[in-house]
């Protein structure tokens, strides 16, 4: 199989990379650092990629997604997986006041994935086969205070996905979208972590499990599932008091 | 945040960093006031206060394989790698560790800084005698490559240094060819202490070779023990097609959410030992191939991942030292004689012969032979260890660095003669002393 992945040096990424490369599958990296890009090109080599190549892009240069998503059809031939990976945790108390900072998290986490569905999209229908999964997150499953901006820009991303799914289900494409809960990863660090923390090991373990049995809507671990419905499940009025 | 290390003692409270890679890493540590103590922490797999200190770096995602050569079998990797990774990959191309120590899940930087060992220090030494290099960021935010011939001090003085020199980036290993992942396993039955190690001198030449001690046991029971003994089975010998027998297992046991009452790890550890050593007794010696899972990592194997915890909410104290072979028996007695009339240690411990020391300031194995004891934390076994510490002192021994989390400035210094070496070259490469650990500040090594 040939897999691309976008923000392919996050740590799901990296870890869900790692069980394909296990099954020596071909794949493509997207992201921003050289460094840390090469350095995964090694890693999955090692651990028994039949081949790695490798792009760089700076996710926000909306222009440049064509260039480097034509980079990794070259080098794949067909694309049978695209797993779209890249996001970032805004500081909340920071894009609240500040438009500013709002729009470049909204762009990261929503915008720049509606970019590259759109291209995304054009491939697969021409190819007539294949998965594209994204991260997107529990967090847009419901507007809570404490991180209410990155809710919207995965939720603005579901929701896209959901209309997108129905566009090319009769071009036997299928959509997956990944909300993980709480990951104990690098972009949470700091954060003090609980019972209902998970390793980046095995919600990557979760995505390429749904990813190959065509699941539509992967929740990781799948306990979240059962407490995002009793989240969405409180009246507003209680709601819009509460904290977390 | 709230961390310990393997035995749950001491806790202290810590700002943890997990740099993804070496520019992050370097900016950590180039940023580093000398006022808070910093150190390296893998897997957290040491027992004590080694990788404790108000500022932790993991090398959690300093994770990446780097390179495989399988000709000359070698894999370079970063230093949070684990030893079961490496397995996992390697163990399906032919290859396995040189030195394993009794779990899977501890880092490759934390084996180098420990310089562990395993059951065939005696005849292939420790870990870092197959380090062929590392990459070690020191406190000026270089990375020195050193090996036995580059910075070959450094080297020497990182390797088993305790991450006190600077920081592991990562490393290239030699490995073994083997062409079956199972061990040959001979047990025998040895009635007390002189038996056993007649038993282990005996076997010298077995590549594996370890004895679980009953510590409990006095009089002519003292030491009442098996030992145990393996070699690598040859599948070209042996009727097994090597593709079934390179296979790599994973068994993870569950994680217990909470500390169970001290007393449970005696009672299990004992039920173990007694249904082997009475069936062992009976049958006289056995000879049987098992996976190299049973065989080395027993521990892995239990069912229960987070076995620190049948400790109980307190904690435990592991206490490993060496003495040399020929005052072993008569300090090893002395210690198990005063273990079992306090009544105060686990039931099981673990035996070990030692080959030749290495060139590493700070490792811990030398000829001889290491006994581990754990003991559940209680505030009465902390006098009985300084008394058991006078004991090994006496009889030229030292204490496990990993291992500990109580010996004083003295006991250390006297044990480990190269200290002042150590710290000569370590002063030398960080001058204003930012690598530092609980453990070190309280041994005088920072």
């Amino acid at each position: 199989m040939n897999i691309v992945i976008i923000g392919a040096t996050s740590a799901i990424a990296k870890a869900s990379a790692r069980i394909y490369a296990e099954r020596n599958e071909s794949l493509f990296l997207i992201a921003r650092n050289e460094s840390r890009l090469v350095e995964l090109c090694s890693d999955l080599k090692v651990r028994g990629a039949k081949s790695v190549g490798t792009a760089m892009l700076d996710i926000n240069k909306f222009n440049e997604h064509e260039k480097a998503l034509d980079s990794a059809a070259e080098f794949l031939g067909s694309i049978d997986i695209a797993l779209i990976c890249h996001g970032s945790l805004p500081n909340q108390q920071q894009v609240e006041i500040n438009f500013k900072s709002a729009q470049k998290e909204i762009n990261t986490n929503g915008v720049s994935v509606i970019s590259l569905l759109t291209i995304l999209s054009e491939k697969f229908i021409t190819q007539g086969h294949g998965t594209i999964a994204v991260i997107t997150s529990v967090a847009g499953d419901r507007g809570r205070q404490p991180n209410y901006v990155y809710g919207a820009a995965k939720s603005m991303v579901s929701t896209y996905l959901q209309g997108l799914r129905g566009r090319l289900f009769p071009h036997k494409v299928n959509i997956v979208d990944i909300r993980p809960g709480l990951v104990d990863s690098p972009m949470t660090a700091g954060m003090k972590k609980g019972a209902l923390w998970s390793s980046p090991e095995k919600v990557a373990s979760k995505i390429v499990k749904g990813i190959d049995n065509g699941k539509h809507t992967i929740y990781a671990p799948a306990y979240w599932r059962l407490i995002m419905i009793i989240v969405c499940a409180f009246p507003e009025f209680i709601f819009k008091r509460l904290k977390f | 945040m709230e961390v310990s290390g393997w035995g749950r003692h001491p806790v202290t409270t810590a700002d943890i960093l997990e740099p993804v890679d070496s520019e992050m890493l370097k900016k950590i540590v180039t940023a580093q006031k000398k006022s808070d103590s910093l150190i390296c922490r893998g897997a957290g797999r040491s027992y004590g206060d080694s990788s404790l200190a108000d500022k932790i770096i993991s090398s959690r995602f300093l994770d990446s394989f780097l390179e495989l050569n399988e000709t000359q079998n070698t894999i370079r990797c970063g230093a949070g790698v684990s030893l079961d990774a490496i397995l996992k990959l390697c163990i399906p191309r032919g290859l396995f560790l040189k030195v394993v120590p009794g779990t899977r899940y501890v880092s490759v930087g934390g084996a180098i800084a420990a310089d562990i060992h395993g059951k065939n220090h005696h005849v292939d030494g420790s870990f870092c005698n197959h380090v062929q290099s590392i990459s070690l960021m020191l406190a000026s935010g270089e990375i020195f490559f050193c090996s036995e011939h580059e910075n070959s001090e450094l080297f020497h003085a990182s390797c088993g240094g305790m991450g006190l020199t600077g920081i592991i980036v990562d490393a290239t290993i030699v490995l073994d060819k083997i062409s079956s992942t199972s061990i040959q396993q001979q047990s025998l039955v040895a009635n007390n202490l002189r038996e056993c190690f007649d038993l282990l001198e005996e076997n010298n030449s077995s590549k594996y070779s370890v004895a679980w001690l009953d510590c409990l046991s006095r009089g002519n029971e003292l030491g009442r023990s098996m030992v145990f003994l393996g070699e690598h089975v040859d599948a070209s010998q042996s009727k097994q097609n090597s593709n079934s027998t390179l296979k790599y297992r994973a068994s993870r046991g569950i994680n217990i959410p909470f500390s169970t009452p001290g007393f449970l790890i005696n009672k299990l550890s004992m039920s173990i030992f007694n249904k082997t050593y009475f069936n062992l007794k009976k049958a006289g010696k056995q000879k049987s191939n098992v996976n190299y899972n049973s065989f080395f990592f027993p521990l892995d194997n239990i069912g229960i991942a987070n076995w620190n915890k049948l400790y109980g909410s307190k904690g435990f104290v592991q206490y490993q030292f060496v003495i040399p072979s020929d005052a072993a028996f008569e300090g090893i007695q002395q210690v198990l004689n005063k273990v079992s009339s306090a009544g105060k240690g686990s039931f099981l411990s673990v035996l070990k012969k030692f080959g030749p020391e290495n060139k590493n300031l700070l490792s811990f194995p030398k000829e001889g032979y290491t006994l581990a004891l754990d003991f559940k934390r209680e505030e009465q076994i902390f006098p009985l260890l300084d008394e058991l510490d006078q004991i090994i002192l006496e009889h030229d021994g030292r204490i496990y660095l990993t291992k500990d989390a109580r010996m004083s400035e003295a006991v250390f210094k006297a044990g480990y003669s190269n200290w002042e070496d150590f710290l000569k070259i370590k002063t030398q490469f960080d001058p204003s002393c930012i690598f530092a650990s609980k453990q070190s500040n309280r041994l005088g090594l920072s």
